[in-house]
């Protein structure tokens, strides 16, 4: 080698001292939690390829599970380590940051992911295909439905076991997308997080041209947002010469002068600022579901398996609202008058879209849909306060809301007929007389949705409203508690249809679940009580972790 | 020339590829337009990484392609798949979910 070295240079030269590029310096223990998950679905892709047919369901469900649970005890490491709050910074060259809201938003995202792996591995609520027992995802997602490869699929048994390692690579792009600290890692994480998501709506078992449906819809809106998102990422490096949200913030605060008369007409040009950021924020939007970029959501909540709506309504809902927070707080602060009146309207439209038409609902996933919508109004109420009691609100109104929503969906599965689950709700009615259990349970969780006392919705509800009042948002709580009231009307009045109405002779059945899909439940209905009970340690930790990284 | 005049250009592909969304049927003639809006925003990477002297935005738009081919990877199969079942890639044709 340094023989050949020296015969080269005989004849060459370079023609300047080769410059050195320093390596970037990453740490990789502080990112530890994303790449534990990437790792493990890189693994699961191997255990497709190289585990015969019969190991794999086990060796996925096993190795997705270890994965989420290392790295959510990876998550409270750092965050006892006090990188929540004395030790926060920017890992990995400033991609990414590790600070109180990221780390609190990714421990929620695992610890919701790993409830969501146990309703996607449930193996008992459709009847076995020949003997086999089959889960919710089509036996071949490539064979056209009813078509001869599709009978030859179900009739070997086949299962779809790539769905792991397809909701470890989304939880893996979830989790850097609420910590992404420069505008490129926000697109990466974007993108990653949610192209396994588009192919996972296309899976489902029953109903397979409506999950297609879905797909199709939710991958050409997603991409016509995200590409939307770029052009904003391009417009504020031109405003700013930089993408990462330090380097922005201090132009748009004008704390940096412009040191080159030349550049005058692009950097620090107010107009590359005001677009760009309305065209991240309109795809962050998309992505958390806030009229008028809703849309997408009945359609996909409706088509998607249903174990894969309540994934994706929990999950992404926290990623989003994580990703937009920072990029308000962090990014944009200077530009608060601006955009403090968008996000106002935006508010009011969303809670009052999502309550109003949830009423005309009568498809229980569609109603669940229309609801989540609502419930990105509230949010982006605590959002629009500005104040560090309005980053908390929200910590703890995501985590509350996303295991109230994982839990409804379960339920969701649980009623069948011939035709898979029943879920348009006049099927629903008299569910109370025929499985007390299965409807008290998806009572707490409407009237955690409602917002009752003892409930984690009440909890979330109040302290968003509160944080908004504070901030200086008090005409919408009022918008907010009149939603609210709009909202509890169809909520109870799925209530009253479960317990109050005569049963139908030909209704669905309630099926029995295995462990996994009723320790889902279980933990929802506990996590739902015990915010609702005692919400005030959550509150304190949510307080603790409300401070951004800059 | 002055390079102000890419960025023109990269705000008229981008229009041209929201305008083709909006109003094409076929889903890959959408999805064409997708892409054409991300080139769009490549164009418009570059012209501000030369105005500004700085390497970033070249990076970012390597990024930007590799991401668009694995949005194509995802979305040609998800097409396709609903082509196979349906015969057809009309975004009109594909109205079983609605209100």
């Amino acid at each position: 080698m340094s023989h050949a070295a020296s015969v080269h240079s005989l004849w060459t030269m370079s023609a300047a001292a080769p410059q050195k590029i320093p390596a970037p310096h990453i740490e990789y223990a502080q990112l530890s939690p994303t790449l534990i998950v990437l790792g493990a679905a890189v693994l699961g892709i191997l255990v497709e390829a190289f585990l015969p047919r019969r190991v794999r369901y086990h060796a996925q469900l096993l190795l997705s599970c270890i994965a989420l649970a290392a790295a959510f005890a990876a998550v409270v490491a750092l965050a006892a380590g006090g990188y929540a709050t004395g030790k926060a910074h920017a890992a990995a060259m400033g991609a990414v940051a590790v600070d109180g809201p990221a780390l609190f938003l990714q421990g929620t995202i695992l610890l919701v992911s790993l409830v969501a792996v146990f309703t996607f591995a449930e193996r008992r609520l459709d009847p076995a295909a020949h003997g086999r027992p089959v889960d919710s995802f089509a036996a071949q997602g490539a064979a056209v439905p009813g078509g001869k490869a599709e009978q030859a699929a179900v009739k070997a048994g086949f299962t779809t076991t790539e769905v792991f390692p397809l909701v470890l690579f989304a939880v893996g792009g979830m989790l850097v997308f609420p910590a992404a600290d420069d505008l490129l890692t926000l697109f990466v994480a974007l993108e990653v997080f949610s192209l396994p998501l588009y192919v996972l709506c296309a899976l489902a078992r029953r109903k397979r041209l409506l999950s297609q449906e879905s797909a199709v819809k939710y991958f050409l809106l997603g991409a016509f947002s995200s590409a939307f998102l770029l052009f904003g990422v391009a417009l504020l490096y031109g405003y700013a010469g930089t993408v990462t949200y330090s380097g922005i913030a201090d132009v748009v605060n004008g704390s940096v002068r412009m040191l080159d008369p030349a550049l005058a007409a692009t950097t620090g040009n107010d107009a590359l600022l005001l677009i760009g950021g309305a065209l991240v924020l309109m795809g962050l939007l998309f992505k958390v579901g806030a009229v008028p970029f809703h849309m997408w959501t009945p359609d996909v909540y409706q088509g998607a398996p249903t174990p894969v709506t309540g994934f994706m309504a929990a999950a992404t809902k926290v990623a989003g609202f994580g990703a937009l927070l920072r990029l308000l707080y962090v990014v944009l602060p200077g530009l608060r008058w601006d955009w403090r009146p968008v996000m106002w309207g935006v508010a009011i439209i969303t809670m009052l879209v999502g309550a109003i038409v949830a009423v005309t609902q009568t498809d229980v996933k569609r109603l669940l849909a229309y609801s989540s919508i609502a419930h990105a109004g509230f949010i982006l109420a605590g959002v629009i306060a500005t104040t560090p009691d309005g980053v908390s609100s929200v910590l703890f109104y995501l985590g509350a809301y996303s295991f109230v929503t994982l839990g409804a969906f379960s339920v969701v599965t649980l009623v069948r007929d011939a035709g898979g689950e029943a879920t348009h709700l006049s099927k629903w009615a008299g569910l109370g007389r025929r499985s007390p259990l299965v409807a008290a349970t998806f009572a707490v969780f409407l009237l955690a949705f409602a917002g009752i006392p003892l409930t984690s919705g009440f909890a979330g509800k109040f302290a968003v409203f509160k944080a908004a009042a504070q901030g200086g948002a008090g005409a919408l709580v009022v918008v907010g508690v009149v939603s609210s009231a709009i909202a509890a009307f169809f909520y109870i009045r799925v209530i009253v249809l479960m317990f109050f109405s005569e049963p139908k002779a030909e209704g669905p059945t309630v099926a029995v679940p295995s462990p996994l899909t009723s320790t889902a439940i279980a933990i929802g209905v506990a996590v739902t009580l015990v915010l609702g009970v005692a919400p005030q340690y959550f509150l304190d930790l949510a307080g603790q972790a409300g401070v951004f990284v800059r | 020339m002055n390079p102000v005049n890419y960025l023109y250009l990269a705000a008229l592909l981008f229009t041209i590829g929201a305008a083709g969304v909006l109003i094409r049927r076929n889903a890959i003639v959408i999805f064409m337009c997708v892409e054409l809006m991300l080139n769009a925003c490549n164009l418009a990477f570059v012209t501000f990484s030369r105005l500004h002297g700085n390497l970033d935005g070249q990076i970012i738009a390597f990024f930007t392609m590799v991401v668009a081919a694995a949005e194509v990877v995802v979305g040609l199969a998800i097409i396709v798949t609903i082509f196979r079942s349906r015969h057809s890639a009309s975004v009109d044709d594909a109205g079983l979910l609605k209100l």
